[in-house]
């Protein structure tokens, strides 16, 4: 079967090579049939793909260790959920992943816009065909996850117990879609600038591709933080990590982008900007990917060097050369159709977003490359922490924050001061009434920054508050329905535009989260012996015994040895239980001589257990001291030196670690008290809601595009005359 | 040309603190040979075999050259990462005092262990 696979894959090149030169000469020449010939070979990719995929996932399935990828990150221990997770986990299974992705996305959107932008759309297929036959070469020649074995292990190495987590199945996969997603507005752009066709037609046929991309990476990023916040047993939610900092890049240029072609389709203005700005996103979603795998920046992701490096950076280096040699050329046609009439209105403010999401980007990309150009400039590798980061990102997220409140009721063109006082005095007054009850009842105060936070994104909620129930009120004088008809009716009529205040109020909720959580938290590591107790908050926490539990680990990682704790907790008369457990893999190196200390050597993961609340979580993780252990694992080792048996190796393991739990000594815990986590994942929540309403077909949606694209070029022929 | 001015003088202060904030990443023998006390280290090498010692308060082990044997001995008190192990690849920050490197509370990066990445081919999520 790996040698089909491997076929799949060869042809599959073969198709996407095809594909690049049928569309251009398509192009070209005029002839149609060349341009359609050139779809269908990407359709026929996308096929090619999904085979290889389903090759390897069997392969996966059924354990066949004669399949190198599978022998190297899994193995028939592992549960079901995790081997068919795996794949993504080795460079040779992500890069198969992202061609799968870039194949589905290219053909889904080549088959929508198959009877429109004859001009643009041979280009655009040309780049994406290009772009997957790079990573199918990349595949093909450094990293095939088809190689074999010609003597297949018995057992496979088992997928890293780091990344058996439920999230496994969807971040991975939700940031490459995201990653892959924006291939589709950078190829119709660079077809767009290609055939000189630089008005908004690109940006209208790609529009939802990016913002599917947008909130796939967002909602990508979201389940990175949630899964660091529960398994790596530190309890934060973003570090600063190199692979974070890369995943947030495009995002924040994605996010920027998706405000400033608002511009573009409605005022004919920022086309060299808009062009950049897709380029510059595009490329750092590659840099992203590049990241996760180099190893040349020091992460926690980035665990050893890797063999596509220096054709991978190349490769960047060609695309961002090409794209802006080619943004260059086309200066002439992306001349704006209009002018900033007023630093008082929505493309003004729409363009100091961009800045300011532009900024974050740079802030964050210096931090992360600083180690690379530290070493260039003064020749020492030396790297910038998180208080370095968070000093720049705090003040510009702070202005992000106002914008987002201000962009959305300022008006087109320029404002009247009648116009600002109705969209402004509810949200001011509210504000002020948030600011007064903090001050009053909340030590909200002790930092400066959560406090202009906290009041700042009262204003943005009033804002939205505002828009909602004007919206909705105007609806019902017009049709009579009642409140909650009017207010569903209203949405669903305007998915673009009130969908994007849904996210707004998201971005506000999970601000209220970051900077509750990072202005308030508190944090305690002490050793407890059984029965004794410790005082955070006033939670009184009791550890009050020891737990072990052998091949029944209750988070489903298929971990053999779970050892962990049970605490009471009480607060105010209430009273619950957290239970913290450590999951321990063993070491495949399980010796004849050491038959028994393989077992307590390997890998070991936190369990964390945490109460979730909104006003604060309750969160506790344990590390067991298996000291108590040694001399009886190496008294065991002793008497079981050369043995072959198994059960027997089990049933002393057993022992052992019902030992552990009847003669605990103490452990180290560390618990914390984070104020307002939970609206993080309540905000991003409500922003992927946002997303999916703005992104949700409208049935006459086709009929109204029609008529809004007549519209504008009418009115922007009348603002001409 | 306020706006432009702003954006040059921020990035400017950017680029300067960066280079007087930034901690430098130095080797078990290099932070030996020639180490400031006003200074703080990012310091990267390997957990010698056998000198791992979890007290009540503080953890504490020696780090030795990636290839080589001059080794630093570090105190370090926070979250052990889950991989932390010897003969591990670290990464922690701190100070040197009276040759002994004083880590800073929470800074100990272990990267993965190479079961996982044979051939390198690591993996890379998280």
């Amino acid at each position: 079967m790996a040698a089909v696979g491997s076929a799949c894959l060869l042809v599959g090149l073969l198709a996407a090579l095809y594909a690049v030169g049928s569309a251009l000469y398509g192009a070209r020449t005029g002839r149609r049939q060349w341009v359609v010939s050139s779809r269908r070979a990407m359709y026929a990719l996308a096929g090619l793909t999904v085979g290889a995929t389903a090759i390897i996932q069997a392969a996966y399935y059924r354990s066949d260790f004669s399949f190198a990828l599978v022998a190297e990150n899994s193995s028939t221990t592992t549960p079901l959920f995790y081997k068919l997770t795996a794949l993504w986990s080795s460079q040779a299974g992500s890069l198969l992943l992202w061609v799968l992705l870039l194949s589905l996305f290219s053909s889904a959107v080549l088959f929508s816009t198959r009877r429109r932008h004859r001009e643009i759309a041979p280009y655009a297929t040309a780049v994406l065909a290009g772009l997957a036959a790079v990573f199918a070469s990349l595949m093909l020649v450094y990293a095939s996850p088809f190689e074999v074995l010609v003597n297949p292990p018995v057992e496979g190495s088992g997928l890293n117990p780091l990344l058996r987590h439920p999230a496994m199945m969807i971040h991975p996969t939700m940031l490459y879609s995201g990653y892959v997603g924006f291939s589709v507005p950078f190829a119709f752009a660079v077809g767009a600038l290609i055939t000189r066709r630089t008005g908004a037609d690109w940006i209208r046929s790609t529009r939802r591709y990016t913002l599917i991309a947008w909130t796939f990476l967002g909602f990508g990023i979201m389940l990175g933080a949630l899964w660091s916040y529960s398994e790596l047993g530190w309890g934060g939610y973003w570090a600063w990590d190199p692979v974070e900092n890369a995943s947030l890049m495009p995002w924040l240029t994605g996010t920027a982008f998706l405000h400033s072609i608002m511009v573009q389709e409605r005022r004919g203005m920022l086309k060299v900007w808009n062009a950049s700005l897709i380029v510059a996103t595009f490329v750092l979603a590659l840099l992203g990917t590049f990241l996760v795998r180099s190893g040349i920046l020091e992460s926690i992701h980035a665990f050893g060097a890797s063999t596509i490096g220096t054709p991978f950076l190349i490769f960047i280096g060609v695309v961002l050369a090409g794209s802006v040699a080619l943004i260059l050329s086309r200066l002439g046609d992306l001349r704006t159709e209009a002018r900033l009439d007023s630093l008082l209105s929505r493309e003004a403010f729409f363009l100091l977003n961009n800045l300011v999401l532009v900024g974050i980007c740079f802030v964050i990309f210096w931090g992360t490359f600083f180690p690379l150009i530290s070493e260039a400039v003064t020749g020492t590798r030396a790297s910038v922490g998180p208080p370095w980061f968070n000093r720049y990102s705090t003040p510009l997220v702070l202005v992000l924050v106002l914008l987002s409140g201000v962009g959305p009721v300022i008006a087109w063109r320029r404002v009247t001061a009648s116009s600002l006082r109705r969209a402004f005095l509810v949200p001011v007054a509210a504000t002020a009434v948030t600011l007064v009850a903090l001050l009053l009842f909340t030590s909200a105060a002790e930092s400066t920054a959560s406090l202009i936070m906290f009041c700042l994104v009262a204003f943005v909620i009033s804002v939205v508050g505002q828009e909602f129930a004007r919206g909705a009120a105007g609806r019902r004088t017009m049709t009579g329905e009642g409140r909650v008809a009017a207010l569903f009716g209203l949405v669903a009529r305007n998915r673009r535009r009130y969908g994007g205040y849904i996210v707004h109020v998201g971005i506000a909720l999970l601000i209220v989260g970051v900077a509750g959580s990072s202005a308030f938290p508190e944090q305690r590591d002490v050793r407890l012996a059984p029965g004794q107790s410790m005082e955070l908050e006033g939670y009184r926490l009791t550890y009050r015994e020891a737990t072990a539990r052998i091949l029944d680990d209750r988070s489903g990682t298929g971990a053999p040895i779970t050892l962990g704790a049970i605490i009471d907790v009480e607060k105010d008369g209430e009273r619950f239980q957290l239970s913290p457990s450590r999951n321990y893999f063993g070491s495949n190196a399980a010796s004849a001589e050491r038959p028994v200390a393989g077992f307590f050597e390997g890998e070991a993961t936190s369990e964390v257990d945490l109460r979730w609340g909104l006003s604060h979580d309750l969160w506790s993780a344990v590390r067991p001291d298996l000291g108590v252990l040694d001399e009886a694992v190496r008294d065991a080792d002793r008497r079981f030196a050369g043995a072959e048996f198994r059960e027997a190796q089990g049933l002393v393991v057993a022992a052992l670690a019902e030992r552990y739990r009847r003669q605990a000594p103490p452990a180290q815990f560390r618990t914390l008290v984070s104020p307002l986590v939970a609206w993080i994942w309540i905000g991003g929540g409500v922003m992927l809601l946002g997303a999916l309403t703005a992104l949700w077909p409208t049935p006459d949606g086709r009929q109204r595009r029609v008529r809004s694209l007549y519209a504008a070029r009418v009115g922007r022929e009348l603002s001409r005359a | 040309m306020a706006a432009l001015s702003t954006v040059v003088v921020l990035a400017a202060a950017l680029v300067w603190t960066s280079f007087s904030a930034a901690t430098q990443a130095s080797t078990p023998s290099q932070v030996r040979a020639s180490a400031d006390p006003e200074r703080s280290y990012e310091l990267t090498g390997k957990v010698v075999n056998g000198s791992v010692e979890s007290g009540a308060e503080d953890l504490r082990f020696a780090v030795r050259d990636r290839d080589g044997t001059a080794a630093v001995p570090v105190v370090y008190s926070g979250v052990i990462p889950d991989p932390f192990r010897e003969g591990r690849e670290v990464i922690v920050e701190g100070r040197m005092r009276g040759g002994t490197f004083v880590a800073e509370r929470d800074s100990l990066v272990t990267k993965c262990p190479s079961k996982f990445s044979k051939d390198n081919q690591a993996s890379a999520s998280r």
